[in-house]
């Protein structure tokens, strides 16, 4: 939905500028002039953040490429060499390693706020599929960024991880040997995932370019999830209303940022990734990073190796296919009574998968995996085809202007 | 219409089920003495080295330590730079000048000897690995250069969580660690456990079996600064000391991070008064 270009030049350099290339004008209808539904909360500022956060990640993930080298038998002591070395190295590394799981709590909690407020729902199917792809690709990324270090846990995670390929009947042995370059993970491999490291952000950023400019087609979608009718009543220009919010968003959460990049920088770490990486010695437990904890549950639940990646993919997709499992017409959980609470559980259920994921796969915990793997896949296939059936949503408002009136959506914070 | 408390109930139900009984049973069978948590200098909001500290704990480094372990990653040089020990440069280039390190090849093509400059690396006691195993029964005496950051222990739900809190911000579980397990060495094994040659009996390692014997007994190294000089006190300068050849620039980041967040605090108040001012006008 751009709204009404109302750029005119105001030098006659952009105007010559403008009548051959309009980018100022592009800039100021996607940024400036952009109706902004005046509802929004502080969840829509996620989007801003996850901007933000791809940019820091690509500049320090730039500078570190200039001191780090990609050889197994040097990788390790490259990093530490960062880290004592060069000037701010430390820094610059501490940043792009928690910058990285602060990439992933901003995502979590925007496809959460996705799913709250009905955002995947017509006619934004295509934005939320691009957001999966871009989840996909962060996931890819940042596997491969904890390799490069080459510690214990970067060696052992990349060994577990790629040998599920394995898994893949008939050719699964060859597309493992493939992907390794050889026939175990060793320098082949570190090389081609610094290479690929290196290349998936500048795809992400492309498909992030995607994604806005579908969110640009349909507009935001917001807490009362009608669109916007009136561009008067309902909307705000997105400069300076959106633009202010976003950086107020942005400043809070660098300061969560920065809290642990300098205070507490190997909290989301394992120890075990100080220890240079040793082929023929198996730490005692292989767990990947915290952002990956749900989905390595899901796969250890399945006793079968196999069964155990197609769920774990299968969580995925479960993503993929929302729009068309979700039959409420109503988008907003804030007129949905039922979905309001089954959301929460079903946030409880990928938190209890993700603590599960961190345990020992012993006892009481393998089973609890495979009841809380069982609800995320109910949640998706089941409860959410027969909910639209058989809940009652409350009157959703008329417009965002009468939703505003009415305090309707205030709940879950505005400002 | 299905009833929202009833669906509501069923799911919590179900979820109830599966998260308490998954701690519980999935907690380690045996239960492993967890180390003190020790007061350090260089933890908290403000925190930083205490160079007293550092200087007792090279000085057990130096003298027990270093028999066995490499250090690969501290140069001498180290030793002189802010926010550490901070010897003088003077010091540390007659400190040098004590160990030999290999050299070369010359113009004649040999390698050769000679005493160690401040920019070169801590001389390793072993040429390579085999001889380092073979000089202590089989086993490798680690790295030390980020020993402190590669050692750690489980606190469990809902400590780990609560760690990283500011106020509570824990992050010395290595240090603590190994503080604790210098110290928790016993002469014979408990009743009913048997160890192999070259295994030595200690509370705090995983397993207990561990392949460095007890490394120092009271009265082992001088201080010459009036603390006492008993084991509980060497270990813990010599973990403070690992501490900061695995974090070198602790002082340097916390006082950084400080500024970032007083910066970070002001500026978000400003952004937030200003975002007010302009929706002002707007009900939303």
């Amino acid at each position: 939905m751009s709204g009404p270009s109302t750029y005119v030049p105001k030098s006659a350099i952009g105007r010559w500028f403008e009548s051959r290339l309009p980018l100022m004008g592009f800039m100021h209808s996607s940024f400036v002039a952009y109706p902004t539904p005046k509802n929004l909360n502080y969840w829509w500022t996620f989007g801003a953040i996850l901007s933000f956060m791809l940019v820091a990640q690509i500049v320090t993930g730039v500078v570190l490429a200039m001191h780090y080298t990609p050889h197994t038998s040097m990788a390790f002591n490259s990093v530490e060499h960062i880290m004592r070395d060069v000037n701010w190295g430390w820094m610059i590394r501490y940043l792009h390693a928690n910058g990285a799981s602060m990439f992933f709590l901003a995502v979590y909690i925007h496809i959460a706020r996705g799913m709250y407020y009905g955002s995947y729902k017509a006619p934004r199917e295509i934005l939320w599929i691009l957001g999966v792809v871009i989840f996909l690709l962060m996931m890819a990324t940042g596997f491969m960024g904890y390799v490069l270090p080459w510690g214990q846990m970067s060696f052992w995670g990349a060994t577990v991880i790629t040998n599920l390929f394995t898994a893949i009947p008939l050719v699964g042995d060859a597309i493992t040997t493939w992907l390794w370059g050889g026939y175990s993970v060793d320098n082949p491999t570190l090389n081609r995932f610094f290479s690929l490291h290196y290349l998936l952000p500048f795809m992400i950023a492309a498909v992030v370019g995607l994604h806005v400019w579908a969110l640009h087609v349909v507009g935001q979608n917001n807490p009362a999830g009608v669109d916007i009718k009136d561009i008067e009543k309902d909307s705000v220009p997105f400069t300076p209303h959106a633009t202010l919010k976003d950086a107020t968003g942005i400043a809070v959460f660098i300061m969560l940022y920065a809290w642990f990049v300098f205070f507490i920088p190997n909290f989301l770490g394992d120890a075990d990734n100080y220890i240079m990486a040793n082929p023929l010695q198996t730490p005692p437990h292989i767990v990947p990073e915290w952002y990956f904890l749900p989905f390595y549950a899901i796969l250890r639940a399945i006793p079968s190796k196999l069964g155990g990646v197609i769920f774990m993919f299968g969580a995925i997709v479960m993503l993929v296919i929302l729009p068309w499992l979700d039959t409420s017409r109503v988008r907003s959980a804030v007129y949905r009574p039922v979905y309001k609470i089954l959301f929460w559980v079903f946030i409880a259920c990928v938190i209890g998968l993700g603590y599960l994921g961190s345990q020992p796969p012993e006892g009481g915990a393998v089973l609890a995996a495979r009841i809380l793997t069982a609800y995320y896949f109910i949640h998706f296939l089941v409860i959410l085809p027969l909910l639209g059936l058989f809940e009652t949503p409350r009157p959703v408002p008329a417009s965002i202007a009468d939703s505003v009136l009415k305090g309707d959506t205030t709940e879950l914070g505005k400002a | 219409m299905l009833s929202k408390t009833s669906l509501g109930m069923m799911a919590a139900a179900l979820m109830g089920a599966a998260l308490v009984g998954a701690p519980a049973l999935a907690a380690d069978s045996h239960a492993q003495p967890q180390p003190p948590r020790l007061s350090w200098s260089f933890a908290g909001f403000f925190g930083k080295y205490d160079q007293g500290q550092l200087q007792r704990g090279f000085k057990v480094f130096r003298e027990v330590c270093v028999n066995c372990h490499s250090a690969d990653k501290l140069a001498f040089r180290n030793l002189s730079e802010p926010g550490g020990p901070e010897f003088s440069e003077a010091q540390v280039k007659a400190l040098a000048a004590q160990y030999k390190v290999k050299d070369g090849p010359n113009d004649a093509g040999d390698m050769f000897e000679r005493p160690a400059r401040p920019s070169d690396i801590w001389p390793s006691p072993f040429p390579n690995e085999n001889a380092a195993r073979t000089a202590n029964g089989g086993g490798l005496p680690p790295d030390m250069s980020v020993l402190a950051k590669a050692r750690s222990y489980k606190r469990g739900f809902p400590w780990f969580v609560l760690d990283a809190l500011p106020g509570i911000q824990y992050q010395e579980h290595g240090v603590d660690y190994i503080a604790a397990l210098l110290q928790a060495y016993k002469d014979d094994p408990p009743h009913g456990e048997k160890l192999d040659a070259g295994q030595y009996w200690n509370d705090i390692m995983p397993g207990n079996r561990i392949a460095m014997p007890k490394p120092m007994s009271d009265g082992q190294v001088d201080y010459s600064d009036g603390t006492p000089a008993t084991m509980e006190n060497y270990s813990k300068d010599v973990s403070a000391f690992l501490m900061w050849m695995a974090e070198p620039k602790l002082d340097e980041r916390k006082k950084t991070g400080f500024r970032v967040l007083v910066f970070m605090a002001i500026l978000t108040g400003l952004l937030y008064a200003t975002k007010k001012r302009v929706w002002a006008s707007t009900p939303h």
